[in-house]
């Protein structure tokens, strides 16, 4: 096996970059240290990019650079850049669920482009013998456009489900589970069967099938499981990385492929622990769709208490702590400038503002915390949910904007209830809950009917969240 | 390198990546996400490799245009990554003036 001779330097560099990233994540231990961990991961991929185009530009005859080929790499680089700049400048923080799966789906389609180039040209990535390409090599490059298909096709799912371009209800195909696992065993099947005959219709049938498969595996998950998909998804980005890094011996690609791995697999962790629900069940899909319907049919009419932004704003301004529940709702109308300007007005009064977040409130980790930094909330004043849980009984106003399923306390006490064991906010120990719901037929995305509603103590501001949060504003003054 | 150091590296990587990835505060989960989308554009050196190689043979010149078409996803992703995190970390920055002048 003769490998593509290495530059020793470049072996180091690759290293030096993989450290870099290691210490990026590590800087976003801490809000403080945070910028600093961004910047090392731009060293780090300066480093491995600028190493590879040291070592691998190829030289004329005349041993002068080959200038075409530089121009093409850097008008490449060029369009990427403008792109990728104008896009992270223009974006809404909104709507950085849907951009960061609209983003992993270019990370897997790069892999697979990667992969088919290193299939179609292996000598240059120094893979292959007069032709034939290394064993070894097959299977790291047959796992590497898998992966990277997968994570391509099922990004553009979740893209499209996120940016409102496809319903967020599961589609369930009948037999979908066996399809499923036929197209998986089918797609091992053809790796293994790699090794033994390099033919290109193997490889381009695992491609296909694996595109395939990422489709079926996204469409039948609902809206609201999209925290762990895209965690998920992000996961694949990083472990097809990781597979083309064996492909290539390249230290830099292996270590990030591991940590991206690494990260995505945690983030899915947590959120499935956020919602009680096991990884299998997420994936199998399907949760929202039906028991919405199973559930609609039992609703009775009970009574509930509405109220207007006067009332609530002269409740809160007689408050002595109020804690603001936010969820994708605050997201969907941009409440969150509105909101802080409530709690300023608040503060001003006299008034304790926290804010508490559940782990799976909105469509991604962290979305809700973006979206109240974005707004300029103090990040001392917002808390994670088992930091405030404790806190809702000494609480006179528990404020909802946009949350439901996270305030269910039939997760606490209901067996039947599709989420019963996740960890909620208690916000119905609070001595008054407020609840903007736009209207009280709706119900939240795992369908379910939520008794704080109908409590003595809850009054109900039915309207657009920003509209409501903009009246109480200006009855407050 | 052979086969088993590269996957020394590889798992070693790995319970780093676990233990750094569990020290990263819930608040900046979505950055977490934005980052590492930017980093496993690392892919960008075998895009690199396929665009910069001499076309041998009839699978080479097709090779080196997916590979040039691989650096514009790349760096779309780097640079997009990249940008998009310093925008978000910067508004969690903006707080701790405030904060620190209580």
């Amino acid at each position: 096996m003769e490998h593509l001779t290495v530059n020793p330097f470049a072996s180091l560099a690759y290293l030096v970059a993989g450290v870099c990233f290691i210490l990026a994540l590590r800087g976003l231990s801490s809000p403080a240290t945070s910028q600093r961990g961004n910047r090392m991961g731009i060293i780090g991929m300066t480093i491995a990019v600028v190493t590879t185009l040291v070592t691998h530009v190829p030289t004329l005859d005349a041993g002068a650079l080959d200038a075409v080929t530089i121009v093409e790499i850097l008008a490449a680089i060029g369009i990427g850049a403008a792109i990728g700049i104008v896009t992270a400048r223009k974006i809404a923080m909104t709507d950085m669920p849907q951009l960061v799966a609209a983003f992993h789906s270019l990370v897997g389609m790069a892999a697979v482009l990667v992969a088919a180039a290193a299939f179609l040209n292996p000598q240059a990535f120094g893979i292959a013998e007069n032709g034939v390409i290394f064993v070894q090599s097959r299977i790291e490059m047959g796992l590497g456009i898998a992966i990277g298909a997968i994570t391509f096709s099922g990004s553009v799912i979740a893209f499209l489900k996120l940016n409102g371009n496809m319903g967020g209800k599961p589609i369930m195909l009948p037999g979908r589970h066996v399809i499923n696992l036929g197209v998986l065993a089918a797609i091992l099947g053809l790796i293994a069967y790699f090794t033994q005959d390099q033919s290109p219709w193997i490889f381009w049938t695992v491609t296909i099938l694996s595109f395939a498969i990422g489709f079926l595996l996204i469409i039948p998950i609902g809206g609201a499981d999209m925290p762990v998909v895209v965690s998920m998804l992000n996961s694949y980005s990083g472990w097809a990385a990781a597979a083309m890094g064996f492909t290539l011996h390249n230290t830099a690609m292996i270590i990030t492929g591991a940590l991206v791995g690494s990260s995505g697999a945690i983030l899915s962790y947590i959120m499935c622990k956020a919602m009680n629900r096991s990884f299998i069940s997420v994936i199998a899909g399907g949760f929202g769709g039906d028991s919405a319907a199973a559930s609609g049919e039992a609703k009775e009419q009970r009574p509930w208490k509405r109220g207007s932004a006067e009332d609530a704003a002269f409740l809160l301004g007689q408050a002595e702590q109020v804690i603001i529940v936010p969820g994708y709702g605050m997201a969907v109308s941009q409440a969150q400038h509105t909101l802080r300007e409530m709690g300023d007005k608040l503060k001003a009064h006299g008034v304790r503002v926290k804010y508490a977040i559940h782990p799976v409130a909105g469509r991604m980790p962290g979305h809700m915390n973006v979206l109240l930094a974005e707004a300029n909330v103090p990040y001392d004043d917002v808390f994670e949910l088992e930091d405030i849980n404790s806190e809702f009984a000494q609480t006179d106003i528990a404020f909802v904007i946009g949350a439901n399923d996270v305030t269910n306390p039939a997760a606490k006490t209901d067996k039947t209830s599709p989420i019963y064991g996740m960890p909620v906010l208690d916000v119905e120990k609070a001595k008054t809950v407020l609840f903007i719901k736009r209207s009280m037929g709706g119900v939240g995305y795992a369908g379910v009917d939520n008794d704080v509603f109908y409590m003595d103590n809850t009054m109900m501001l039915l309207g657009d969240a920003k509209k409501m949060v903009e009246e109480i504003v200006k009855s407050l003054d | 390198m052979d086969f088993i150091s590269i996957l020394s590296i590889f798992v070693m990587a790995c319970f780093v990546g676990y233990y750094v990835v569990w020290s990263v505060t819930p608040a900046l989960h979505t950055p977490l996400m934005a980052v590492t989308n930017a980093i496993s554009s690392v892919i960008i050196v075998g895009a690199l490799i396929a665009s910069a190689a001499v076309a041998l043979g009839s699978g080479g010149a097709v090779s080196k245009w997916l590979g040039l078409l691989a650096v514009v996803l790349a760096s779309i992703n780097i640079f997009g990554g990249f940008a998009v995190t310093a925008r978000m970390l910067a508004m969690y920055k903006k707080k701790e003036k405030p904060a620190a002048a209580k």
